[in-house]
């Protein structure tokens, strides 16, 4: 009897294949080529304008929402092609979270309510039991509970930058998905606020596939496992991030990490 | 050499002397100071009007007022309930008609508007908007009126109706336009559909905006004459709630009455003018404050 995959070796949760993007006729992407291993943290850095938001954006395709935008290419998560014909983006973005880098709860809303929003838009909400048990859940799940379980019917707004981007994690992770990604997740946060997400990104590293961009590069050696290189538009360099750290096989990367410009 | 100019010279900041700093400094007392004088002289006119409004009509007000018919003669006792319960009636109808269908093109507009029909709904949306309002009520007449050869409740409260769409379509529009997009996408990238993304996070993002463009058109409707002339006609006569027939009884109201009570030759009825504004005037801005506290009570909680 065959061990199951998981426990001998990681195996791909997300597979690029030659993927392409556009904003209007500017090409920001140009042939990616990237695996992402389950249950871990990949993260991509490289310089501004580098394409590695629009990338991330690509994974569950956010990134032909902005007006202009489209992607092609091969993303098989799982096995399937995000980009086939039988998937809707719906679909795909139900099991792939995003976390933006500005923390958007919604602002009308209270903390409850933007816990279990995604998981209403999905319509995965029946009563009020069910409603309580994914927030608590889900505000658990982002390490966020403890400090809200007394004024959940207070608005979101009422809460820290730090405890607004947990909030989001909270909501994205209501949605029970499989891979989170996360854009810049700490850029707008303070050095305490970002310690507690990075804590978090490694606690959720071991249910969920994480990928997080960074302009940070002591961030990426912290939290990943795997980090990647953009520098405009193309994957320069990926592997592991003691590696990339140390010694990285491109010259680019090279400058890049030490300093030399971006 | 004195110290004072001494310490004047060594220092960082300069004494701002020159015609430059001399135009800067009248510019800005100029600007202060319109601004603070047409501020002044609005506030005054606006207070003067609803001074004068109270002054004229505030002493034919009492329990009568509300509750009798109009009087026929110059006695100056009577009332206008007929016009309190024709106004509501028809201001009733005109909500549950106009507020839905305006919002609804008010989200057309705002989230799915692209292309070749939207710019021909914005454009009829904006010519409504400034249509003489009688002109609605022609609308109507020819349509309702003229057919069901009956003055109508229902045909002045269409015409209303009819004449907050616009209002409620652009107020919408623009404070849709107002949610940041950050909402929207996060609300996409949760996996919600268009739809539900729209109805379940945008529209009540913008919900206090909204509301208020309901009231301005609300508040609108409920001064208008002209329009109720031709589909409303007005009506001395109380009907009892009960046996009130919307489709074929002329209803009286607020501002038709006022009209009516104005074009009297007896200064007891004019005077009863006033106090019909009067109460209009108070009706809106009770209306306007309650709304106010409504939606504007969960932000200050927030804090």
């Amino acid at each position: 009897m065959s061990v199951p995959a998981a426990e001998t070796q990681r195996a791909i949760e997300i597979e690029v294949r030659n993927l392409n993007a556009w904003y209007g006729t500017a090409q920001a992407l140009f042939d990616i080529n990237l695996t992402v291993q389950r249950q871990s943290v990949t993260a991509f850095i490289g310089p501004s304008g580098c394409g590695k938001s629009t990338f991330i954006r690509c994974l569950n395709r956010m990134h032909e929402e902005i007006a202009g935008a489209h992607a092609e290419g091969t993303v098989l998560v799982d096995g399937t092609n995000i980009y086939g014909r039988a998937l809707s983006p719906i679909q795909v973005r139900r099991h792939i979270g995003m976390v933006f880098q500005q923390p958007n709860p919604l602002p009308t809303k209270s903390i409850y309510d933007n816990a279990v929003i995604g998981a209403r838009l999905n319509g995965m909400i029946q009563g009020r039991a069910s409603a309580d048990e994914v927030v608590e859940r889900s505000l658990r799940g982002a390490a966020l509970w403890d400090e809200v379980k007394d004024r959940l019917q207070a608005p979101s707004i009422s809460l820290s930058g730090g405890q607004q981007q947990r909030l989001c994690i909270a909501r994205a992770l209501a949605v029970e998905p499989e891979v989170i990604l996360m854009d810049e997740p700490c850029s707008a946060l303070d050095p305490i606020a970002t310690l507690q997400i990075e804590d978090l990104i490694k606690e959720l590293e071991k249910r969920y596939t994480v990928v997080i961009v960074t302009h940070n590069m002591q961030q990426a050696s912290r939290v990943a496992e795997t980090t990647a290189f953009f520098f405009q538009g193309r994957l320069i360099e990926v592997g592991a991030t003691t590696k990339l750290f140390s010694h990285p096989d491109n010259k680019q990367t090279e400058d890049y990490i030490t300093g030399r410009f971006g | 050499m004195s110290v004072a100019t001494g310490e004047q010279s060594n220092s960082l900041f300069k004494p701002e002397r020159g015609l430059f700093h001399a135009r800067r400094r009248i510019a800005v007392y100029l600007s202060v100071g319109l601004t603070t004088i047409f501020a002044g002289a609005a506030i005054l006119f606006l207070s003067y009007f609803v001074f004068y409004v109270a002054r004229e009509g505030i002493q034919y007000i009492n329990l009568d007022f509300f509750t009798q018919e109009p009087p026929l003669s110059n006695s100056g006792g009577g009332g206008i309930v007929t016009a309190l319960e024709g106004s509501l009636v028809m201001l009733v109808i005109a909500s549950i008609i106009g507020i839905p269908l305006g919002m609804a093109v008010g989200i057309y507009l705002a989230e799915f508007g692209r292309g070749r029909l939207a710019d021909v709904v914005r454009f009829l949306v904006d010519t409504l908007t400034g249509l003489p309002t009688i002109v609605f009520g022609l609308f109507i007449w020819v349509l309702i009126v003229a057919p069901t050869r009956t003055f109508s409740g229902l045909a002045g409260g269409l015409a209303l109706s009819i004449i907050m769409v616009p209002t409620v379509a652009r107020a919408t529009e623009e404070v849709l336009r107002l949610v940041p997009g950050s909402l929207r996408e996060a609300s996409i990238a949760l996996g919600g559909t268009e739809s539900r993304t729209i109805l379940r996070v945008v529209v009540p993002a913008a919900r206090s905006g909204i509301i208020t463009g309901m009231l301005l058109a609300l508040a609108r409707v409920a001064g208008e004459t002209a329009p109720l002339l031709m589909t409303s006609l007005g009506n001395n006569f109380f009907i009892p709630v009960d046996q009130l027939n919307i489709t074929n009884t002329p209803l009286d109201a607020v501002p038709l009455r006022i009209f009516i009570f104005t074009l009297s030759p007896f200064p007891v009825q004019q005077h009863q003018a006033f106090a019909a504004a009067l109460i209009l005037l108070v009706l809106v801005i009770v209306t306007s404050l309650l709304v106010r506290l409504a939606t504007g009570g969960f932000k200050e909680r927030g804090r």
